[in-house]
């Protein structure tokens, strides 16, 4: 049998295992053909609120000079009834949608507008660590997580992941909360909050001062959460953090994952990044005798 | 440690030059920037203020670069109110560059848009006969005029400029000029940066006559490298596809000449 790259997150189902991370060019449906056409499995759009949000002020994403990316842009958004607007005339290009909010109700009201597009998914972003009353915030409340949760498990039957980080609570918490609180599969990890200073200038460099880390440096980190969470829960795991080549996200296979998302590489790489790590997997499953991707999920576990 | 482009590199302004009463001209020293190609941008971090892209201006003075900026917003004031001896940080050099053809060349630039225009001159070879057109909205607002001549002294060439109230050169827009001599003449290519009206009536005038046509287009920028999305024009990111597009591929996308974004990424008129 021939090789296949095509996986499923539970009852996701993708042709190709490598997604287009929240919050990186997740703005036009144009540049979602694109990305689409590059080989991205799915694309994740970036965290759409109730209202539209501006974000920081510049700057809000630089290199750190070891390596990877420190960003705080601050969730800018054209709100959701705008993007779902945008997004309805698409039929072709999976589309995961990520939703930011900080009760309940933000949930609620935003899946409603979504009502007449074809969502393949909604991301819950638990884990922004640079912005008040969302992201981690809501994330290291697990009361919060459940209320949210079981309301978008009760107000939709499209499929829901939430998306985790480290923030000042365990974040095995958080996930247990979820999946007690019937979530379908589970995003590990955002970003991990961080900053730099301008030596020259003695200030932070981001606007907002804090932001979050990104890419390479952050990989061995969001993999240890991947194998934790894969050996401790049976919930499917896309994981996210720092993959840039094939053998990173085989690495995340063999570690529980059923799908990898990226973003940084986008920015060390370009779009290109795509369909070179899809031919890398397919490569490796010919060589080591995989017919599925599934066949490799969460291996380095019965080592 | 090698210099990472994409982190920002701290620069000490040298010099300031008073170009019209609300654009200024910074110089600084620096390895990489005064070599960039024409169209290419700096990501400029004014500390306590902004991030601006801006593009990299030209120095006489070789190790030398500069940013030419109008004070407009909160931000481009501020970069336009550092004073000699304040510090910038700079990051890229980002972007393509222009496609320096030879033979007839006709250059477009309006305000600032005339800073990637001047770059492209130094490119440009002796043999080649330059139009340079400077569109500007009075008198007061003409600069660039002496430095294009300049650079242009061993070349056939002429600097034109037009303001829209006719207080010095011709008047009305400079995109009626570009009409007028596309018409009259066969260039080899035709290049244009400025407000994007300016530049949608340009490309519009060179493509119609299957001329050779680049913009350079300006979008509001985060990052710079093709990740944060906040500059996509149509499927194009200006940052990464981008600054310089053909007048071709310009002419298929629905939003140049008509929309960009506004900081939430919604789409707004020009």
């Amino acid at each position: 049998m021939e090789p296949s790259i095509a996986t499923s997150i539970g009852k996701i189902q993708l042709d190709k295992p490598v997604m287009l991370a929240s919050g990186i060019l997740g703005i036009s449906l144009d540049v979602f053909k694109r990305l689409y056409a590059s080989g991205a499995g799915a694309v994740v759009t970036k965290s759409l609120s109730t209202v539209p949000w501006d974000g920081y002020p510049n700057p809000t994403i630089f290199s750190v000079k070891g390596g990877g990316w420190i960003n705080a842009v601050g969730l800018s958004n054209p709100g959701a009834s705008n993007f779902a607007k945008m997004i309805e005339p698409n039929q072709d290009i999976p589309i995961v949608v990520s939703l930011v909010g900080s009760i309940p109700e933000d949930f609620e009201t935003m899946i409603k507008q979504f009502e007449n597009c074809k969502v393949k998914a909604y991301e819950l972003n638990l884990s922004c660590p640079h912005v008040a009353k969302v992201g981690l915030e809501v994330g290291d409340d697990p009361g919060l997580v459940k209320a949210i949760v079981s309301s978008v498990k009760n107000t939709t039957t499209v499929p829901v992941i939430a998306k985790v980080g480290l923030g000042t609570s365990n974040y095995l918490n958080t996930v247990s909360t979820a999946i007690d609180s019937g979530i379908d599969a589970i995003t590990a990890i955002n970003t991990v909050r961080a900053m730099a200073i301008d030596v020259e200038t003695k200030r932070p460099i981001l606007s907002n001062k804090y932001g979050g880390l990104s890419g390479t440096p952050i990989k061995p980190i969001a993999l240890r959460c991947v194998y934790e969470i894969s050996s401790q829960y049976d919930i499917p795991i896309i994981g996210c953090g720092g993959i840039s080549t094939w053998e990173d996200a085989v690495e995340f296979f063999l570690a529980g994952a059923s799908a990898v998302q990226l973003g940084s590489a986008i920015g060390d790489n370009w779009i290109g990044v795509f369909d070179e790590i899809n031919k890398g997997i397919l490569h490796y499953m010919e060589r080591k005798g995989f017919t599925t991707i599934k066949e490799m999920v969460g291996l380095a576990k019965k080592s | 440690m090698q210099r990472n482009l994409n982190h920002p590199t701290i620069v000490t302004i040298e010099k300031v030059i008073d170009e019209t009463p609300t654009v200024r001209t910074l110089v600084f020293s620096d390895d990489i920037m005064p070599n960039v190609f024409p169209g290419q941008f700096a990501m400029v971090w004014i500390p306590g203020v902004n991030e601006l892209p801006m593009s990299v201006m030209i120095s006489k003075e070789t190790g030398k670069a500069a940013f030419t900026v109008r004070k407009h917003g909160p931000s481009s004031t501020g970069l336009f109110n550092v004073p000699v001896g304040g510090q910038i940080g700079i990051r890229g050099p980002y972007g393509n560059s222009f496609n320096v053809k030879e033979g007839k060349l006709l250059l477009v630039g309006g305000g600032t848009g005339l800073v990637p225009m001047m770059r492209l001159l130094t490119f440009v070879k002796s043999t080649d006969d330059v139009t340079v057109l400077i569109g500007a909205k009075s008198k007061d607002e003409v600069f660039f005029e002496d430095l294009a001549n300049d650079l242009l002294i061993n070349n056939t060439h002429r600097v034109i400029v037009s303001t829209d109230d006719g207080s010095y050169g011709e008047k009305g827009f400079v995109t009626n000029l570009v009409e007028k001599l596309t018409n009259e003449t066969h260039f080899d290519a035709v290049y244009v940066c400025g407000p994007e009206i300016m530049m949608y009536k340009t490309v519009q005038s060179a493509h119609s006559r299957n001329i050779f046509v680049q913009a350079s287009l300006e979008r509001m920028m985060k990052c710079g490298v093709g990740i944060c999305g906040s500059c996509c024009v149509g499927e194009d990111l200006a940052c990464k596809d981008g600054t310089v597009f053909d007048g071709e591929h310009l002419s298929t996308n629905k939003e140049f000449g008509h929309f960009h974004r506004n900081k939430a990424g919604i789409l707004e008129n020009y």
